[in-house]
């Protein structure tokens, strides 16, 4: 369980965070999403125990980050930006020395290592040097030394960031593997991420949460959602035909005899659409029902407020 | 709680700088940071205690040679050592994951000191081959000689903890080297009579001598003598500590930056 109490992190004049206060539980994944240097990092310092808040705190497990700072981050793994990772070591002796500061001894500590390794699977990269590894290995090695100790609340900042398509799969993957029971929250910009892996999402920009939400409720926030879209053939004065439907705001011509019917309301209007398309007479080609776009929403909603 | 789970509890946070420690000193030899550091350190020392300092030809049993020189480049050193302790740290990123470890900072700065330190007694320790060499040439005072390599020990602690400091002030390493270079020197020049008739201007006698005290040549000397003094033994632990405690506080209000 994390909870973040009216946090707040100023640098200089500059208010980085403001007054940041939500809850999340186990068993949620908590997508962490704004536009660059909106504070989503900061936050995530603050709530590690790495950055002092200016105001305000953060609990972990119920345990305050400025007060048990040693109890909070014993319950938290962290995955911070970038994955920084002692160039020098190896997995086996980076995983080695993080079991120790987390207490691990004997065979505990080799089970869980093990465990760790093969759920990131770096076993075939185990003894090589970390800056020889590729950034894909090297995540999957930031990832093991933040779920190693088996932490009830896991912190990721940016795990997918510069990795290649197949990559990201892999980790969002992992990710859902190990949600079960935990706490989770990763931030990143990719809005599709949130939709694959998050049952939460939190939007903030200038430091403020902007949205809290689920990612299906994000999605109904465009303009777009249930919008129809749709290609005719043999359609004389379509966009006022289907304007003209119940349930229609407006209609975009897209092309030639290419519309999109906008909804008035969140129900659906694809039945009306098609049936009239129907009764009078017209060569459907094409319809597709628009979901929504989350960029839409995202701009939308952050826009204005850098 | 319980009084043992307590103590149980404290004596985990105890350990934490010696788990850093070892990974550190292990770091040494994983890199070529350590055989290059050795090598030099071999070469520059031989090269003053047996050209400069003249060991073979003064005819005296004693290594005074060789340890009159180590103020010196261990000026350089000592920083060059101490250089990546922090900054390293910080522009690679590792400082996030490692202080978000159930580490607490101070523990983090003693385990790093205390490794590059012990790497420092290592090399030292690899000198013993003149030490061996003046005993089969003459009857040197070995005691003399053990309270040197003490003093000797001591003093590159100081030096190291001043760079150590140096190193957490900016992420750029070439900054820390040139800082820690700088601080080591006018701690090592406050004896000299330019420093010490500037600060008798003023004219107040006790910080004249408190001044004097602060010469690491002052205690040094005083050890290279043969004599341990606790005024001497105290002078170099209060620095470390001192600048250990500094580093601590510099390590968290510049972690972030």
């Amino acid at each position: 369980m994390i909870e973040l109490r009216n946090l707040s992190k100023q640098f200089g004049t500059h208010r980085v965070v403001r007054d940041v206060t939500f809850r999340v539980e186990p068993g949620e994944v908590l997508g962490f999403l704004g536009p660059n240097g909106a504070g989503k990092s900061t936050t995530m310092k603050m709530l590690t125990g790495f950055l002092p808040p200016t105001s305000g705190t953060a609990l972990v497990c119920g345990h305050d980050i400025l007060r048990e700072p040693d109890e909070a981050k014993r319950r938290l793994g962290y995955l911070p930006e970038g994955a920084p990772l002692y160039p020098d070591m190896t997995p086996a002796s980076l995983l080695g020395f993080i079991a120790q500061t987390r207490d691990l001894t004997g065979s505990t500590k080799r089970a869980r290592i093990d465990e760790a390794c093969s759920l990131v699977d770096i076993g075939g990269v185990w003894r090589q040097r970390i800056e020889t590894l590729s950034k894909g290995f090297k995540r999957r090695v930031g990832l093991a030394v933040a779920l190693l100790h088996d932490p009830d609340v896991l912190v990721l900042d940016e795990p997918t960031d510069g990795l290649d398509p197949n990559q990201k799969r892999d980790v969002r993957a992992l990710i859902q593997r190990m949600s079960a029971g935990k706490t989770i929250i990763l931030s990143t910009h990719i809005l599709e991420e949130v939709e694959a892996v998050c049952t939460r999402s939190i939007i903030i920009a200038a430091g403020k949460v902007l949205f809290d939400g689920s990612p299906t409720a994000l999605r109904e926030r465009s303009r777009t959602h249930q919008a129809v879209e749709l290609r005719v053939q043999g359609a004389r004065d379509a966009r006022s035909q289907l304007a003209g439907l119940p349930g229609v705001a407006s209609v975009d011509e897209l092309g030639e005899d290419h519309y999109r019917v906008l909804p008035a309301g969140k129900d659906p209007i694809v039945r009306a659409v098609t049936d009239h398309a129907y009764q009078a007479g017209w060569q459907v080609e094409h319809v597709h029902v628009d979901p929504g776009r989350l960029d839409d929403v995202f701009a939308e909603i952050t826009e204005g407020q850098a | 709680m319980s009084a043992f789970a307590e103590t149980l509890q404290r004596s985990t946070y105890r350990s934490q700088w010696f788990r850093i420690f070892k990974r550190e000193l292990r770091g040494y030899f994983t890199t070529p940071v350590a055989y290059v550091f050795l090598v030099i350190y071999l070469l520059v020392q031989a090269g003053f205690t047996w050209g400069i300092g003249r060991l073979y030809e003064q005819s005296n049993a004693t290594l005074y040679p060789f340890f009159n020189y180590h103020p010196w480049f261990l000026l350089f050193l000592m920083p060059g050592l101490g250089m990546r302790l922090w900054a390293e740290e910080r522009r690679s990123g590792t400082i996030e994951l490692l202080l978000t470890l159930p580490i607490r900072a101070g523990s983090a700065v003693c385990g790093k000191f205390l490794a590059a330190w012990t790497f420092f007694g290592i090399a030292l320790l690899l000198t013993m081959g003149e030490w061996y060499t003046v005993a089969w040439l003459g009857g040197p005072d070995h005691g003399v000689i053990l309270v040197g390599y003490l003093g000797t020990f001591l003093m590159a602690g100081a030096y190291l903890a001043i760079s150590s400091c140096a190193s957490a002030l900016s992420k750029n390493q070439v900054i820390g080297l040139v800082l820690g270079v700088v601080v080591c020197f006018s701690f090592m020049l406050a004896d000299i009579p330019m420093m010490v008739s500037a600060v008798d201007a003023l004219g107040v006698d006790a910080l004249t001598e408190a001044f004097l005290q602060m010469s690491f040549r002052t205690h040094y000397d005083n050890l290279l003598r043969g004599v341990i003094e606790a005024r001497d033994l105290v002078f170099f632990g209060t620095l470390i500590g001192a600048a250990l405690y500094i580093n601590t506080a510099l390590v968290q209000l510049k972690k972030a930056s």
